[in-house]
């Protein structure tokens, strides 16, 4: 703005259309006139008003594009930094971060960050808010958001003349042509209103400093409870005193002379591989049949196979995987799975196995709780086989088939 | 309910010689464009506003009791509910999808509709993204009071906070609560930026100073510059171009609340386009159930026409079928995976406990829309109404039928147990209605239902290119 321009006699001037083709038709003209500082008012977006005017394509995609990429790379800092770095969330032994399941937020946030950004650069790129107009001064420009089509010229175009610029606008047919008034400074807005908005945005902090400030401290006073029973929920604790039983006991004792369902275990044979006296059993307490040892093989696949290999060798991938550690450097202490189809433990009675799976033996882990019972004697029955297939001699293969070999 | 220009399209329609116009009525210009959708704002004075005193009376009671629901569910927990062991997830979550289902329509209209230069949607879109921030508004609050307490909700949020805690972001909840958030975001700025010009308009045509001050402050000194036009219409366009991928992803995370779950009846692939149709479909259904009565009583028929009612119609048909299509392929999936549990829920779905509230939804959302493919009906005031709401009824049991009777018969059948709502269920989605309608008659109140300059350039494209 120039420094003088309080004492113009007007600001520009505004000529008004009825049609979108006549304020068309005068852009071009006004244009062509090489013009600078004027512009064109319409209720709605005029088709090849663009051209017409010789507006240049706007920066905003640009912005905007630059924000989302900020917001891309938010939020995918934001859930590597807070949940693999600062507060790692182990689940179910996954990586702490990975990109798939980060892919919602990361594109929730682009499209947030970009959004928002699309609004306000429009509207800092347009200087709006800007509730104050020389135009409004203008009584017939109200219609310019209504049905009519303006266009002002801006006194303070470097070619501005008045006469040659109302000549212009004469000559494009306008229905009217108005000076735009100079009202000086009177129009800037109230000083209250300022100091309002100053005052409003400090206290805007107030709220933000409270929180940071007991954030920061700490106190010795006790906690609020707003909502008593839910920070306090009434329940009995082992050991407490009650009032509902006679014994005035919380927990409640098993029942003399009773056993829970499927508890009752009086066949230690079966149950333990033991004898009632507690030594370990010969054979297996089980009918032998080619189902159960289908099934021994299917669940020696399951729970033996990662130490101790397809075939008992002790080559299981747990085992292959430690050796490459070994030979780096790593998986120090590292106890090798047995050869379960050794002589050593071929000589072993069935309960002895049997109680290996079900107890564990030195750094092999117990699989009682985890096999029912008839499966570990299934698993039992298969091992022997393995063992018996681990130390074959060709009579054990039938006649007919020994050709093959 | 049909009025002359109802009349008057339908001989249209039927005419080959003719292309019916989008907006009707030999005498309109951009002047009576802003004297029938402003006029409607500044003529309250007079006997439509003892209507409006009355019926926003009402509302507001209803939005109060709502508001004492939540302070005694506040003071008390949760158990004010019907929900109880195995449901954890009863009405509030029900409630919750179903508006944020409805939510769908607006940003639908005004982005993917834009993009596809669907002209037709103007007469429309600002009512129907009006009903989505509504909507969004609505659903917003379940999610915040079902959590129990309410006074740690900022725990969702990626703030630091005293126990030096984050939250897991491998939670499909969380990932709601970002799209949620985002979609809220979004629609309130795509709305208030479609409202800008028609406020400038309001401030332009204002009489009294209170009224041009307001729309002034809201509209920011817009002057309608060729200049800024052209910014805006590329923000329009950007905008549009985010908010289409937005619209569909919001359902979609929605849809993993429950698709990411291991229990049977959730656990499928199917759920996200499942959802985005159902939410298109419930959308539309409740653009329709509430423009019918307001284009007759503001008289807003050559605006909104009855042309622009059919297209409308035919995209709830569209999107019911695939929804129909969608429950067919939960059997079908269900069938041959082979996996006994998923047999049993959907078998349980449609003959056991449930099965009332599962053929209500059958009923209301596939057979009544197939209605539509009837040319009679789909272009009937009356009928398309009356459908229109069924399918509202429709999508509210469909959220109800998939969380709750998949829930109440998991795994484990020792803690099966058949959901009953209290009364404060009843109430609190009473409640979440008196909320959507207070703002509702607020915005008819005080802001442009029609967004008038999208609608003069229709206008004057129409008139100069030869139809
Ligand atoms: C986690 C790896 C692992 C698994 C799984 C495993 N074992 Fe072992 N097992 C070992 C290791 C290691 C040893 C050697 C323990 C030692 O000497 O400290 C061993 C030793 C044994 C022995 C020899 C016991 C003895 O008396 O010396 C038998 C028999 C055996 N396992 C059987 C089984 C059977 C059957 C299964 C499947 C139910 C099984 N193991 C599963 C790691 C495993």
């Amino acid at each position: 703005m120039d420094n003088n321009q309080n004492d113009l006699p007007h600001l520009g001037l505004l000529a008004e259309y009825e049609t979108p083709e006549a304020l068309l038709s005068a852009s071009e003209k006004v244009r062509d006139g090489g013009y600078k500082r004027w512009d064109t008012h319409t209720p709605f977006p005029v088709h090849g008003i663009d051209e017409a005017m010789g507006i240049k394509p706007t920066i905003l995609p640009w912005i905007v594009l630059g924000a989302g990429a900020t917001g891309t790379c938010t939020a995918l800092l934001l859930q590597w930094w807070s949940n693999a770095v600062a507060y790692p969330f182990l689940i179910s032994g996954k990586p702490l971060f990975s990109w798939i399941p980060a892919f919602p937020i990361t594109f929730e946030l682009t499209v947030l960050f970009a959004g928002v950004t699309t609004l306000f650069a429009m509207l800092g790129l347009n200087r709006l808010p800007q509730l104050h107009h020389p135009l409004f001064e203008v009584k017939r420009f109200a219609r310019a958001t209504q049905d009519r089509f303006f266009l002002a010229i801006d006194s303070a175009d470097p070619l501005f003349n008045d006469s040659s610029a109302r000549a212009l606008l004469e000559g494009t047919g306008a229905s009217a042509i108005e000076e735009v008034p100079n009202m000086g400074a009177s129009k800037t807005p109230p000083m209250w209103l300022l100091q309002i908005a100053v005052v409003l945005a400090f206290a805007s902090f107030v709220p933000l400093g409270v929180i940071y400030s007991a954030w920061e401290n700490t106190t010795d006073k006790p906690a609020w409870h707003f909502v008593w029973d839910m920070d306090f929920q009434e329940s009995y604790r082992t050991g407490e005193k009650v009032p509902l039983f006679a014994d005035g006991m919380a927990m409640r004792p098993e029942i003399p002379g009773t056993v829970a369902t499927g508890e009752l275990h009086q066949n230690t044979e079966y149950y333990a591989g033991k004898t009632a006296d507690g030594s370990l059993i010969g054979t297996a307490p089980v009918a032998v049949d080619a189902a159960l040892l289908a099934r021994g093989q299917q669940r020696f696949a399951i729970y033996c196979t990662p130490c101790h290999g397809d075939s008992g060798y002790g080559d299981g991938i747990v085992q292959r995987r430690a050796q490459k550690l070994i030979s780096i450097g790593g998986a120090n202490g590292w106890v090798s799975p047995t050869n379960i189809t050794t002589d050593a433990i071929g000589g072993q009675t069935d309960g002895q196995i049997f109680n290996s799976i079900t107890e564990g033996v030195r750094t092999m882990p117990a699989y009682g709780s985890q096999i029912p019972v008839g499966d570990r004697w299934a698993i039992v029955l298969y091992v022997r086989a393995l063992q018996r297939a681990a130390n074959a001699t060709i009579d054990d293969v039938p006649a007919a088939n020994r050709g093959g070999l | 309910m049909s009025s002359q220009y109802d009349l008057q399209i339908l001989q249209e329609i039927e005419d080959p010689t003719i292309r019916p116009k989008l907006i009707m009525g030999e005498s309109t210009t951009y002047a009576s464009l802003d004297n029938d959708v402003i006029g409607i704002i500044e003529g309250f004075t007079q006997k439509t506003s003892i209507v409006w005193y009355l019926m926003i009376g009402a509302t507001l009671s209803v939005l109060t009791m709502l508001g004492g629901i939540v302070a005694y569910l506040i003071a008390t927990g949760v158990g004010i509910w019907g929900n109880q062991s195995p449901v954890f997830w009863g009405w509030p979550i029900v409630n919750f999808v179903f508006w944020v289902g409805i939510a769908h329509a607006g940003t639908l209209i005004s982005a993917i509709l834009f993009l596809l230069k669907q002209d037709w949607r103007t007469s429309i879109n600002r009512f129907a993204e009006a009903m989505t921030i509504f909507a969004v508004c609505c659903a917003g609050l379940f999610p915040g009071i079902h959590v129990g307490r309410m006074w740690v909700v900022y725990w969702l949020f990626p703030i630091p906070n005293q126990m030096e805690m984050w939250p897991n972001f491998r939670s499909p909840l969380l990932w709601d609560v970002f799209a949620v958030g985002t979609y809220a975001t979004i629609s309130l700025l795509f709305w208030y930026m479609g409202l800008i010009p028609d406020l400038a308009t309001i401030r332009d045509r204002a009489t009294t100073k209170l009224r041009q001050g307001l729309y002034a402050v809201f509209s920011m000194g817009w002057t309608g510059s060729s200049r800024h036009w052209h910014r805006y219409e590329k923000a329009y366009l950007i905008l549009a171009g985010l908010a289409t991928p937005l619209v569909l992803s919001v359902h979609t995370v929605v849809s993993f609340d429950f698709a990411v779950a291991q229990l049977p009846g959730w656990h499928t692939t199917i759920f996200p386009p499942y959802f985005v149709a159902g939410a298109i479909f419930s959308g539309f259904a409740m653009v329709n159930t509430l423009i019918i009565p307001i284009r007759s009583i503001f008289k807003l028929q050559h605006i909104v026409t009855l042309r622009h009612l059919e297209v409308m119609n035919k995209v709830i048909l569209a999107t019911g079928s695939m929804v129909g299509y969608a429950y067919a392929m939960e059997f079908f999936i269900a069938w041959y995976s082979g996996n006994p549990y998923e047999r049993f829920v959907f078998e349980n779905r449609a003959f056991g406990n449930y099965a009332w509230a599962y053929w209500t939804m059958v009923s209301c959302n596939v057979i009544f829309p197939q209605l539509f493919w009837i040319k009679k009906i789909r272009r009937s005031v009356p009928a398309m109404l009356c459908v229109c709401i069924l399918v509202n009824v429709g999508m509210w049991f469909e959220r109800f039928v998939i969380t709750v009777s998949s829930l109440s018969r998991d795994f484990l059948p020792g803690s099966w147990n058949y959901f009953k709502p209290t009364v404060f269920d009843y109430l609190t989605f009473l409640g979440s209605f008196g909320l959507f309608f207070t703002l509702f008659l607020l915005f008819v109140r005080f802001l442009p239902m029609i967004a008038i300059s999208e609608v003069k350039g229709i206008l004057y494209k129409q008139n100069h290119t030869g139809h």
